[in-house]
């Protein structure tokens, strides 16, 4: 079977960005690993070792959710644990609170389709398989899950008005 | 509006944001954004969302994984290690049964070489087969066993393993030394088959000893139950095979 280690980084990567945490997501990738391990003999060998891995944390993600709804995953600085992009600027940082917490108040599933096309870059028929959806649900719940991303993101107060998060990508997009 | 300002839909804006769209349709949706400046803001918001999430986390890959995770990654999967053990447990006890229950039926241990090769032989025949692995297949799978139960004269089944990968097939009937013989075919997601080949036994014997057998690459586990005799085939390690062959066996007995 395929070295399992060479796909920790991206697991690591989307649970990240999926519960904005560094220890739920490890713990995340952990459940994972272990329930791969378990079922390997599941995996078609013929489908991508990826998606398969994605699909299994969705599972996770999923199950977790519903038993603990209450359980919001609240964003401050605090929990940033890790370096945000920018050299930890004080921009970068604001910034990153800013993505977390707009994409804290997306659905799961939106959240979870606009990361895995957005982040894994993941093509629509794979992340409509990964959720068991039908590739047009996908489409729509994309679209709408940017629009609303974009209103959160434009909507949420800046603690300085003079550094809006968009002057910041701008510099890495020129 | 048959001209090039054909409108864009929101799933080809998607394509386009998403750098999924040829060069052509590139241009033609650039152009079509140049007239459309909402249309355009909105792309470019999905576009900065993208790289905005590239920014925010792609740091994480290149940070050290943390140690509880690779160690983790780095244990082969393979099949449990108590697993296995029960199944060599359970492999001795019916050969310990099969030695004491051998009585008058010692002489099944030859035949049963010989149906461990036949069987090997058909699976090494048949599995290649592209185009008509199986006489009749899965989707007919209740006229399949009744026919086949009704050349072998005796009840037959087809056990199911799709909670160990594989799935059915179809099945065939096949000339034997004493009479037709039934190979039912077996498929996992990578293509790898698997036979189970069952014959009905010349006298009713109560022997129930697993035994394996090799024959160049195809593994056999070979066992009787009762009036029929039975050979799980596959080019696949002893061990798999052997579970493999457990779970025939317990479906067969539940």
């Amino acid at each position: 079977m395929t070295d399992l280690a060479s796909y920790i980084p991206r697991l690591r990567r989307y649970a990240r960005a999926l519960t904005g945490n560094r220890e739920f997501a490890d713990d995340l990738v952990q459940d994972t690993l272990e329930r791969a391990l378990r079922k390997w003999v599941l995996w078609r060998a013929g489908s991508k070792i990826d998606s398969w891995l994605f699909s299994i944390m969705h599972n996770l993600f999923v199950n977790q959710v519903r038993s603990a709804p209450a359980r919001q995953l609240s964003v401050s600085l605090d929990d940033l644990e890790f370096e945000p992009a920018g050299q930890g600027s004080a921009e970068g940082v604001l910034q990153l609170r800013d993505l977390l917490s707009s994409l804290n108040k997306l659905s799961h599933d939106q959240r979870e389709i606009l990361l895995l096309v957005g982040l894994e870059d993941m093509s629509y028929q794979e992340v409509a398989r990964i959720l068991e959806l039908p590739l047009g649900t996908v489409m729509s719940r994309l679209s709408r899950a940017r629009e609303q991303l974009r209103s959160l993101l434009d909507g949420s107060p800046k603690a300085d008005a003079e550094t809006p998060a968009l002057r910041l990508i701008r510099t890495s997009s020129p | 509006m048959r001209n090039q300002t054909v409108q864009v839909s929101t799933d080809e804006l998607q394509h386009f944001v998403d750098g999924r769209v040829d060069d052509a349709g590139r241009r033609r949706i650039e152009i079509w954004l140049h007239e459309h400046p909402q249309e355009k803001q909105k792309a470019e918001a999905w576009r900065r969302q993208r790289q905005l999430l590239h920014d925010s986390f792609d740091d994480v890959l290149s940070e050290p994984v943390p140690s509880r995770l690779a160690e983790l990654a780095s244990a082969r999967p393979r099949i449990k290690t108590w697993a296995l053990a029960a199944g060599l447990a359970w492999l001795s006890v019916g050969v310990l049964i099969g030695y004491f229950m051998r009585g008058p039926t010692v002489a099944t241990v030859e035949p049963g070489e010989i149906l461990a090769r036949r069987a090997a032989i058909a699976h090494a025949i048949y599995t290649p087969e592209v185009r008509h692995p199986v006489e009749v297949g899965a989707e007919q799978e209740a006229h399949l066993v009744s026919w086949l139960s009704k050349r072998l004269e005796q009840r037959v089944r087809a056990p199911h393993f799709n909670s160990q990968g594989y799935n059915l097939i179809g099945g065939r009937l096949l000339p034997g030394d004493d009479g037709p013989v039934a190979q039912f075919m077996y498929q996992d997601g990578s293509g790898k088959r698997l036979t189970l080949y069952v014959r009905g036994t010349p006298e009713e014997t109560t022997v129930t000893a697993f035994r394996f057998a090799q024959e160049d690459k195809v593994s056999v586990f070979y066992w009787i139950d009762g009036s029929l005799a039975y050979a799980l085939s596959g080019e696949i390690p002893r061990e798999r095979l052997l579970a493999l062959s457990e779970a025939v066996y317990h479906e067969l007995n539940p």
